[in-house]
C-alpha cells in the first residue's frame, strides 16, 4: 500500500492552472514509492532512485495510444534527464492532484504538451537551486544535463558536478517555481521530444507479463461473471438463486442494478465464484426471468421505418440555419440530393470489460480499466452512496478503449457485488457476448442531403435533415450533429435539420465520435457534387475551402472548454500534400478485366484539432469484395511530433479502424430491444488479410499548437474508401457498412 | 480431478474439472496470466498457446485433452531461437499498441516460423488470419514476421 509520506519529504505548491488543467503539485499521496523503495519524491510526477534513475509519472489512462511513453518524455526532456535513466508509471486517478485525467478526445497532447514540460522545468530547477545552495554559488553558473547539475562557469576554477539522485533530499524540500514562468528548452535543443521511443511497456507486453485490468490479481479475490437483461432497461422478474448455489464453487448470486444506463434502470444479476470459469458456467443454471415489456417496441426495422417517416415530414429541430437555402436550391444551376445512412456500432475492445474492486468498512478501492476514472468516482459514488474520497482508484493498462471505457458501467456492477460481499477483492470479467450486447454503441443516423451548385460548379448551397437518435429534441449521447459540420460554415445559404428516433439502446463515444459517422456521409455526398461540377473532391474542396483564413469550430468545445478553430489553409495544405503524395490525377478507376474493377478515391476531415486528407486505392473483386490495396495519409497536429513512432502507429492503426467499419460488416441491430450480435463470427473485425499493403503516413508540420492522434485519422478513410468503390465499380457507397453482393457482377 | 500438464517444460499438476479450457486453468490455476481471453470462442486468437508447436485456441480446449503434450505459453515462447527472434522483432518494431492481442500474436507468428522459416507474404497472412488485432498492427506484425524470418521487406515470394 501507498503510505503518506513525512510532510518534509514533499514540494509541496499551489495547484496552478496550466492549460485548462488544474495541476497541483503535492505528491502525498498520489505518487508514492513502491514498499522498500528509497526513492525521493520531488512532485507528483516525479521520483528519484538512489541510482539516479527516475520514475515518471504518466497521468492519464493507457488504452494504446502511448500516452505512457509520450507523457514522461515531454517531462524527461525538461528535466533534462536521459531516456535511459527513465521508468515510467502511470499515477493512480486523482483529479484533486492531476487535474483531468482521461484517455479520450485526443486531449491529452493539446492539454499536456506545455504543463508536462513545466512540470519537468520546475523540478530541473529546483536541483538547480539545491545545487546552487550546496556549494554557494549562483545559479546561472550551472548547467544540466543526463541528471546531472555542472558548474562550468563562475568564480570557482573547479569544475564540479552532481547527481541529481545525490541532490533529491534537498531538491525537495525547495519550493517549485512558477510552472507558469519556469524557462522551458529551445525545441531547436529537444534530446527527447520528437526522437522515436518504443512503448515503455512493449518489453512486457512482448513477454506476456501481467499488466491489463483482467491481470489484476489480489490476495482473498474472488471472480464475478454477470448476466445483465438482455434488453436495455429491462428489470429482474426472478431467478434461481438456489440452483447456482447448489452448484460446486459458488459463493453468491448478488441481483443488481447498473445505476449507470442513462435512459434508466438496467437490471443484472451477478455470480461470484472462486473461480470465473465455474461462475460463468454457472449461468445457464440461473434462468433469469425479466420483464421487458416495455422494450419491445424497440427493433432497427422500426427505427428506419420511423426515421423514413420523419424524413418525409418537417424537421423537428434546427442545427444551423443562414440565409435561405431553399431559395438557393431552387435558384442554383444544379442540384444533387442523396439519402445517407449508417448503423449502430460496438466498440468490441478486445480485452472485453472488467474491473476489480475491494469494499471495506466504507471505502472502496479499485483496479479500473477505465478511460475516465473521474466519470467511475463519481457514478461510484452516487451507486453505493459513499464520498467521492472514500474511492481509490488505481488505473491498470487497459486492453483497447476506443471510447467504451469512457463509460464506467463495469465500475457500478462491481461496486455493488463487493459491497454485497465486504472484505474480499472482487474481479468482474464480461464475456465477449456481455461486451456486445451491452456496449454504449456509435448511434446511426440518417441524412436527406441536398446541395446546388451555380454556374461555374461552385458550391453555393446544402441542406441536410438528419435523423438521429434521441427523445424530447434532445440527442442521445454522441448522437448530435453541430453547426459547423462541413461545408456548412463555407456556405452562405444552408439548412442543417434535425428529428430523432427514440430508442432504448445506450449510446456513446466511438473513436473520432460523430465524425466517423459525418465524414462518410458528407465527404461522400460531396464526391457527388463534385461529380455534377465536372470536378473531382480535392478540387471541389479546394474551390469550397477559398483562402486560408481561421475561422471559429462552432459550438462544440473540447472537455477542457475551449473551442477549437477551423483553418482553411492547413485543410487546404494537407490535401495538396496527399494528392502529392498519391500522384493524384482526378477521377481514376473502372474495370480491370475479368470482373475486378479498380479505382481510388479521396476523404477530408477536421477532427480533434487534426487535419487529415487521404488517399485510397481499391480492388472490388468479382464477387464484390473491396479490397484496399494502398492508403496515403497527410495530417496536421501542429509543430511537434512528440514520439515519431507512435505518430505513424496511430495514423496506420486509425486507417485501418476506419476500414473495418465500412468493411468489415460491422452492424448491431436490435431486436425486441435487445442488440443481436454475439461474438467475432457477427461482428467482425478487420483481420491482417484485410491490412492494405502498405499506409504510408507524411506529416505537415505548421507552426500551430500540437494536437493528439488517437482518432483524427480515422474519419477520412471511410469517404474515401467509398469513393474509391464508387470510381472502381460506377456505385455509390450510401449505407454502411459495404455489402459485397450488391458490388458483385 | 488431477490432470498432468506439461507447461513450458514444468510438470504441473492441476485438480479441476477436466472441461475446463485451458485459457482458464492457466491464468486462474497456474497463475499464468499472459495468456488472454477475449471471445472464448476460438474467433480471435488471444488465448493463442502452441501444444507440440502447433498454435492452438486454449479457450475451447478442454484441460484434458491438453494432458500429456507440451503446452508452450508467452511466458516461456522466446526461449527457443524462433520464439526469441520473434520477440526481438516485435519489441524493436514497438508492434503493440494496446497489447491485449500481442501474447496471441506472438505465439502465432512463432508457431509459423518454427515450421516454415520463409514465409511468403501470403502464408504469413494466412497463419495470422485467426488473430484479431483491435488496434490494426497488422502492417508491423508482417513486418516483425519477415525481419525474424531474416527476409527483406518485400522479398518474399
Amino acid at each position: 500500500m501507498n503510505a503518506p509520506l513525512n510532510m518534509n519529504r514533499r514540494a509541496l505548491l499551489k495547484a496552478t492552472l496550466v492549460g485548462g488543467a488544474v495541476l497541483a503539485f503535492d505528491a502525498r499521496f498520489a505518487f508514492a514509492q513502491a514498499p522498500g523503495e528509497k526513492a525521493i519524491i520531488i512532485n507528483a510526477y516525479i521520483r528519484v532512485n538512489p541510482d539516479n534513475s527516475f520514475v515518471i509519472g504518466s497521468k492519464n489512462p493507457e488504452v494504446g495510444q502511448g500516452v505512457i511513453t509520450m507523457l514522461p518524455m515531454l517531462i524527461a526532456e525538461e528535466l533534462d534527464v536521459d531516456w535511459t535513466q527513465v521508468t515510467a508509471e502511470t499515477t493512480i486517478a486523482d483529479e484533486k492532484v492531476y487535474g483531468f485525467q482521461v484517455a479520450g478526445g485526443s486531449f491529452t497532447t493539446p492539454m499536456n504538451y506545455m504543463p508536462m514540460r513545466q512540470i519537468g522545468a520546475a523540478a530541473r530547477q529546483m536541483f538547480i537551486k539545491a545545487a546552487a545552495a550546496r556549494w554557494g554559488v549562483p545559479e546561472d553558473t550551472l548547467t544540466t544535463s543526463g541528471g546531472r547539475v555542472s558548474q562550468t562557469s563562475g568564480s570557482t576554477t573547479a569544475k564540479r558536478s552532481v547527481t541529481y539522485a545525490e541532490l533529491a533530499a534537498e531538491a525537495a524540500k525547495i519550493a517549485a517555481p512558477d510552472l507558469k514562468t519556469v524557462p522551458l528548452k529551445d525545441p531547436a535543443t529537444f534530446k527527447i521530444i520528437g526522437q522515436s521511443k518504443i512503448g515503455v511497456d512493449t518489453p512486457a507486453i512482448v513477454a506476456g507479463k501481467p499488466l491489463f485490468g483482467i491481470d489484476v490479481k489480489k490476495p482473498g479475490m474472488l471472480h464475478a461473471a454477470i448476466e445483465a437483461c438482455p434488453a436495455y432497461g429491462g428489470t429482474l422478474t426472478s431467478f434461481d438463486a438456489d440452483a447456482v448455489k447448489a452448484l460446486p464453487g459458488i459463493i453468491a448470486v448478488v441481483p443488481l442494478n447498473s445505476g449507470y444506463n442513462p435512459k434508466g434502470p438496467h437490471d443484472a444479476v451477478a455470480i461470484v465464484a472462486e473461480s470465473w470459469w465455474v461462475a460463468n458456467q454457472a449461468r445457464s443454471a440461473l434462468k433469469p426471468v425479466w420483464n421487458t415489456e416495455a422494450q419491445k417496441r424497440f427493433s432497427s426495422a422500426a427505427f428506419k421505418a420511423s426515421a423514413e417517416a420523419k424524413m418525409a415530414a418537417a424537421p423537428e429541430g434546427s442545427v444551423h440555419k443562414a440565409g435561405d437555402a431553399a431559395k438557393a436550391l431552387a435558384s442554383a444551376a444544379k442540384t444533387v440530393t442523396a439519402r445517407y445512412d449508417y448503423p449502430y456500432i460496438a466498440h468490441a475492445t478486445l480485452e472485453p470489460q472488467n474491473c476489480t474492486a475491494h469494499f471495506e468498512n466504507g471505502k472502496i478501492e479499485f483496479w479500473a480499466p477505465t478511460q475516465l476514472p473521474a466519470d467511475g468516482r463519481k457514478v461510484v459514488s452516487e451507486a453505493l452512496g459513499i464520498a467521492p474520497d472514500a474511492i481509490t482508484i488505481h488505473m491498470t493498462r487497459i486492453g483497447g478503449g476506443f471510447g467504451r471505457r469512457l463509460m464506467n458501467d463495469y465500475m457500478v456492477q462491481v461496486a455493488q457485488i463487493a459491497k454485497a460481499l465486504p472484505g474480499r477483492p472482487i474481479k468482474l470479467i464480461w464475456t465477449r457476448t456481455d461486451d456486445l450486447r451491452h456496449d454504449f454503441f456509435r448511434p446511426g443516423g440518417w441524412h436527406d442531403l441536398k446541395a446546388g451548385l451555380d454556374g461555374e460548379g461552385k458550391l453555393v448551397a446544402l441542406a441536410d435533415h438528419f435523423i438521429t437518435y434521441g427523445k424530447d429534441s434532445k440527442p442521445d449521447t454522441g448522437a448530435a450533429m453541430t453547426a459547423t459540420e462541413f461545408p456548412a460554415p463555407m456556405l452562405s445559404d444552408v439548412d442543417l435539420s434535425v428529428s430523432y428516433v427514440e430508442s432504448n439502446v445506450p449510446t456513446g463515444y466511438l473513436r473520432a465520435p460523430s465524425s466517423n459517422a459525418l465524414a462518410f456521409v458528407f465527404q461522400s455526398f460531396l464526391d457527388e457534387v463534385a461529380l455534377a461540377a465536372g470536378t473531382d473532391l480535392p478540387e471541389l474542396m479546394r474551390r469550397t475551402l477559398g483562402e486560408a483564413r481561421v475561422m471559429k469550430h462552432g459550438n462544440r468545445p473540447g472537455m477542457d472548454g475551449s473551442v477549437p478553430e477551423f483553418n482553411t489553409g492547413r485543410a487546404r495544405a494537407v490535401i495538396d500534400k496527399v494528392c502529392q503524395m498519391a500522384g493524384w490525377t482526378g477521377r481514376s478507376g473502372g474495370d480491370a478485366g475479368n470482373g475486378v474493377r479498380k479505382g481510388r478515391g479521396f476523404g477530408f476531415y477536421y477532427s480533434h484539432r487534426g487535419y487529415f486528407a487521404e488517399v485510397v486505392d481499391v480492388t472490388v473483386a468479382k464477387n464484390g469484395k473491396v479490397s484496399v490495396d494502398k492508403v496515403w495519409v497527410a495530417g496536421d497536429v501542429g509543430r511537434q511530433i512528440i514520439n515519431p513512432i507512435n505518430a505513424l502507429h496511430q495514423a496506420q492503426g486509425s486507417v485501418i479502424d476506419g476500414l473495418g467499419q465500412i468493411l468489415s460488416g460491422q452492424k448491431i441491430e436490435i431486436r425486441d430491444g435487445a442488440a443481436n450480435r454475439t461474438n467475432f463470427h457477427d461482428y467482425p473485425l478487420p483481420r491482417i488479410g484485410d491490412a492494405p499493403a502498405d499506409v504510408v503516413v507524411e506529416w505537415v508540420v505548421s507552426d500551430n499548437d500540437t494536437t493528439g492522434l488517437g482518432e483524427p485519422a480515422l474519419p477520412p478513410v471511410i469517404p474515401a474508401i467509398a469513393n474509391a468503390i464508387f470510381a472502381a465499380t460506377g456505385k455509390r457507397i450510401r449505407s454502411l457498412p459495404v455489402v459485397p453482393a450488391e458490388l458483385a457482377v | 480431478m488431477a490432470t498432468e500438464l506439461m507447461v513450458n517444460g514444468e510438470k504441473r499438476q492441476v485438480e479441476t474439472d477436466p472441461q475446463k479450457p485451458l485459457l482458464w486453468v492457466l491464468r486462474e490455476d497456474l497463475d499464468m496470466l499472459g495468456t488472454k481471453f477475449g471471445c472464448g470462442m476460438a474467433l480471435c486468437g488471444a488465448c493463442t498457446v502452441m501444444i507440440d508447436g502447433q498454435a492452438v485456441r486454449s479457450c475451447t480446449t478442454p484441460v484434458a485433452t491438453a494432458a500429456g503434450k507440451q503446452i508452450t505459453t508467452i511466458e516461456h515462447v522466446a526461449s527457443t531461437p524462433v520464439g526469441k527472434a520473434v520477440s526481438e522483432a516485435w519489441t524493436e518494431l514497438d508492434v503493440p499498441q494496446c497489447g491485449y492481442c500481442q501474447a496471441g500474436q506472438i505465439v502465432s507468428a512463432t508457431a509459423l516460423l518454427a515450421k516454415t522459416p520463409k514465409p511468403t507474404d501470403q502464408q504469413i497472412d494466412s497463419a495470422m488470419s485467426g488473430n484479431i488485432c483491435r488496434c490494426a498492427t497488422y502492417l508491423r506484425i508482417r513486418k516483425a514476421i519477415k525481419q525474424a524470418a531474416g527476409l527483406e521487406e518485400g522479398a518474399a515470394a
